[in-house]
């Protein structure tokens, strides 16, 4: 039976530690993220948040520790069955530099789909949708390199959910936008997010952009501490 | 706030009742404290001996009176004062958040703990704002958004302080 079928968490991670060189990112790091929440990693720079995602997401392995994705441990996988989770079950949007330049945004949001051997058709009306829900369809046509960086965040978002993952992994997702821009970047992500049940692991430095998760995990000094069961006291 | 003068600005654009400019300052500025009934009169009858209104008609029912007040030349003049003077920057340097942080470093209580504590506090009302942007119209998005930013700007001292944490108690403790 898998943690999530038995009511436990769809991700999870115990006692992560990875290394850098002689840098300590992560020491000791546990964090737990349920089938559909939008969950906020926070902290200062260098405090490991990013390392965290890059754990959960099986991009790098930890020295100690373990994650597990539906029960399974993601280091116990084959670095093709990782690939292939990471392609069939997880989406990904970064701070920027995400798009291939050679495509146009729709064949961009429907490689996921063409990857996993849609038809080009059927992928790439698939993607107009998405276009459309993100209100980038005017740039369907257009490269990477000809539209601005609002533009460009919301259709990695669409790459990211055009195959309905189970969880997307957000790092700074609006880290190089300006606030009103990075705002609609944030209702859209998390409205489209909530309409497919996928679960979000949204790294931030910004509180602005937390505030639209469910709840708060800030990690520190290489350990995360959720923040969720002190509020609401006053 | 100024009640008084925001009561004054409303009854520019023409006489109203007290109810009425209640309902008038609710609806405008009173989002999540409306006016009490008490605060309206008080400060009408202060405005009234003060010469910024009188009492433009008095209608007589089965209750009390109910007065009419219309804005005065005076008042009109001291609502655009009001409107011209910059408010004053609140430094916020006698924060009540400081003073809890250092008392805590001198009795020796978790201050840390206290500092996760109101920064699970203050994201918890900036998600209720965010909701509520989210659904509301421009003048629910730029009240939202004002408040949203200060606390925004508690949050990054309450992140500073908690990484500063350490040299703060060595300074209050010696």
């Amino acid at each position: 039976m898998t943690g999530e079928q038995s009511g436990g968490p769809l991700l999870a991670a115990r006692g992560v530690h990875k290394v850098y060189g002689s840098t300590p990112a992560l020491a000791g790091a546990d964090f737990a993220l349920h089938a559909g929440e939008v969950v906020a990693v926070m902290g200062p720079s260098g405090s490991g948040k990013s390392t965290l995602l890059h754990c959960l997401a099986g991009i790098v392995t930890p020295e100690r520790g373990t994650v597990h994705y539906r029960g399974r441990e993601l280091s116990a996988l084959s670095d093709a069955e990782r690939s292939a989770l990471r392609r069939g079950e997880f989406g990904f949007v970064f701070q920027f530099g995400q798009l291939v330049p050679e495509l146009t945004c729709t064949e961009n949001v429907a490689l996921p789909l063409r990857l996993a051997g849609a038809d080009r058709k059927s992928a790439e009306r698939q993607a107009r949708e998405w276009l459309e829900r993100l209100e980038v369809d005017d740039v369907r046509h257009h490269r990477p390199g000809q539209i601005s960086g609002g533009q460009g965040q919301r259709v990695a978002i669409a790459r990211a959910l055009v195959a309905t993952p189970r969880v997307v992994f957000a790092d700074e997702p609006t880290g190089a936008l300006d606030s009103l821009n990075g705002e609609r970047v944030m209702e859209l992500l998390t409205a489209a997010a909530r309409d497919t049940r996928a679960a979000v692991v949204l790294v931030t430095h910004e509180s602005r952009v937390a505030a639209y998760s469910d709840r708060e995990v800030v990690v520190r000094d290489g350990r995360a501490t959720d923040l969720s069961g002190l509020a609401g006291a006053a | 706030m100024s009640i008084s003068h925001a009561l004054l600005g409303l009854l520019e654009s023409g006489p109203s009742h007290g109810y009425d400019l209640k309902r008038a300052f609710d609806a405008r500025f009173g989002h999540d404290k409306p006016l009490h009934y008490g605060q309206v009169y008080a400060t009408m009858s202060r405005l009234l001996k003060n010469g910024l209104v009188e009492v433009d008609a008095v209608e007589a029912g089965e209750g009390p009176e109910r007065k009419r007040y219309a804005i005065t030349d005076a008042g009109v003049s001291d609502v655009a004062h009001w409107l011209e003077q910059p408010e004053k920057p609140e430094p916020y340097l006698q924060s009540t958040l400081y003073t809890k942080v250092v008392l805590a470093l001198l009795t020796g209580r978790d201050a840390a703990a206290l500092l996760d504590t109101q920064r699970a506090e203050h994201l918890r009302l900036m998600r209720v704002l965010t909701r509520r942007k989210s659904g509301g119209d421009l003048a629910d998005q730029l009240i939202c958004d004002h408040a949203l930013f200060h606390l925004e700007a508690d949050l990054r001292w309450l992140e500073l302080t908690a990484a500063r944490l350490n040299r703060l108690a060595k300074e209050v403790t010696s």
